[in-house]
């Protein structure tokens, strides 16, 4: 080929198609908007149940994780988040699909080696960099106490 | 016996025949342009089974037995067969193939397996250590998903870039030269290139450098222009690739802008069909090839052809380790 590796790799980064992030940003905004809304309306709705705030807060968890295995499970979920993007991956209900889809895809390798330890193949490195961001966190925030 | 010519242009003595061929696609591969072409088009996914990995041997399985059928042929009458698909230890071809009894060599090459497994199956013939070979590659959206990315119900955005896994399998039958029937002229071996895109969004770009590394050196070999040739049909180097193959070329003093055909471009319609960049996979260009190309061989409406079917070697190990994608396309010139 004429071109060099470094010119090759500029020339096809300059033919590429790019994402429409204007698009992309629109609909991550309004989906992910909505998927709060909802959550705010069912903490409405149980706390006029009469659930404290603490407990009203933890069904709004629950049942927008139900939500979302349910709708990964019909095939929905991936539908939206086609479109959504940050709008359905950045709100609880992403990660529950995270999990939901690779129990669901790898079950073929039964329950052990495939649900068991594929389920976690997406979210868990968000459950170790989440927590290991927290500790630093706790850490410097102790830090900070101290001064 | 085969004459090699330059580099690694191998021209055939004895030309094999393709003699019958079969495609079985599933069901949006069923709805693309080449719809009509197909000899089988499945509606259901799993095909009939419990996982997708089983579905993709099934569709192999099914692309011999129709092609072994339409020359009233039987699996004993086939003295070698080549196989290949995209999972790991080739597992589509084995289970597929198992229950057949056919002496087997299986293959991997990525997306360019069928152009492979075909130059192994021509070159056999061609030698006279077998009398009928077989050539046959599948892959599955849903099994090369789940392998190569992320699970199928998993919510993501894909890039514009990304290409479309082909639920397809195609199946040739090879015999010794035979009189209207399409035979293998010529075939260049493909080496490794390697241009440092790590993209695996954008496998067209990576797969490029091989594709025009071997179109150069088939015409370097052989002396042929684009000219004599009615299509130049790339495997599956699909929008991103196909443009920068056409741009390297010019600048190598090849224009093949008038006869470069795409299999991931052909397989799908890309405006209203979602595939993105186009499709891919080793089912893609072995579909196009035993449904679209090589009808339009038989009846006469190319004479010549290129099919260079390009693969990306790329496996998500050396991925996340850093690693480039190398690149792989073979050659086979076509004829009737």
């Amino acid at each position: 080929m004429k071109y060099t590796p470094k010119q090759y790799k500029e020339i096809s980064k300059e033919m590429t198609y790019h994402t429409n992030s204007l698009k992309n940003c629109v609909f991550a905004f309004l989906v992910g908007g909505a998927i709060c809304t909802l959550g705010q309306a069912l903490l409405e709705l149980y706390k006029s149940f009469g659930l404290d705030k603490n407990m009203a807060a933890t069904c709004v968890s629950i049942s927008l994780i139900f939500l979302s295995v349910l709708l990964t499970s019909l095939n929905i979920y991936d539908k939206i988040a086609k479109y959504a993007g940050a709008g359905t991956l950045v709100p609880i209900t992403g990660f529950a699909n995270a999990m939901s889809s690779a129990a669901i895809t790898f079950k073929a390798e039964g329950y052990i080696m495939g649900v068991g330890a594929k389920m976690f193949t997406i979210a868990g490195p968000v459950i170790v960099y989440g927590i290991s961001a927290a500790a630093l966190y706790g850490v410097i925030y102790y830090i900070l106490t101290l001064i | 016996m085969a004459i090699q010519k330059g580099k690694s242009t191998l021209i055939l003595d004895n030309q094999p025949s393709i003699v019958a061929s079969a495609s079985v696609v599933g069901k949006k591969e069923g709805e693309g342009p080449c719809s009509k072409n197909f000899d089988m088009i499945i509606d259901d996914g799993y095909f009939g089974e419990t996982t997708w990995e089983k579905a993709e041997s099934k569709l192999q399985k099914t692309a011999v037995n129709l092609a072994l059928k339409k020359n009233n042929l039987t699996p004993n009458d086939i003295d070698i067969l080549f196989a290949g698909d995209l999972l790991n230890q080739c597992i589509g071809s084995v289970y597929g193939m198992r229950d057949f009894k056919i002496p087997f060599i299986g293959l991997y090459g990525a997306c360019s397996t069928m152009a492979e497994s075909l130059i192994m199956a021509s070159l056999f013939i061609e030698s006279g250590f077998a009398k009928r070979t077989c050539a046959v590659t599948s892959s599955h959206f849903c099994s090369a998903e789940r392998q190569f990315r992320f699970p199928l119900e998993y919510g993501c955005q894909r890039t514009p870039t990304a290409q479309w896994t082909a639920t397809a399998s195609g199946c040739a039958i090879l015999e010794k030269h035979q009189e209207n029937k399409p035979f293998v002229k010529a075939v260049t071996i493909g080496t490794v290139a390697d241009y440092g895109i790590n993209d695996v969004n954008n496998m067209g770009a990576a797969m490029m450098p091989a594709a025009n590394d071997t179109i150069l050196t088939f015409f370097k070999d052989t002396g042929y222009s684009p000219e004599d040739f009615d299509k130049i049909v790339t495997g599956d180097l699909s929008a991103v690739g196909s443009e920068l193959l056409i741009e390297s070329l010019k600048k190598e003093g090849l224009d093949i802008s008038e006869q470069h055909r795409d299999c991931g471009l052909m397989l799908y319609d890309r405006s209203t069909q979602d595939v993105d960049a186009g499709g891919s996979g080793c089912g893609c260009s072995a579909s196009v090839l035993c449904s679209t190309l090589l009808k339009e061989l038989c009846e006469n409406e190319t004479k010549n052809i290129l099919f260079i079917a390009t693969g990306a070697l790329m496996s998500p190990t050396s991925l996340q380790q850093g690693e480039s994608i190398p690149g792989i396309a073979h050659l086979l010139h076509i004829s009737i």
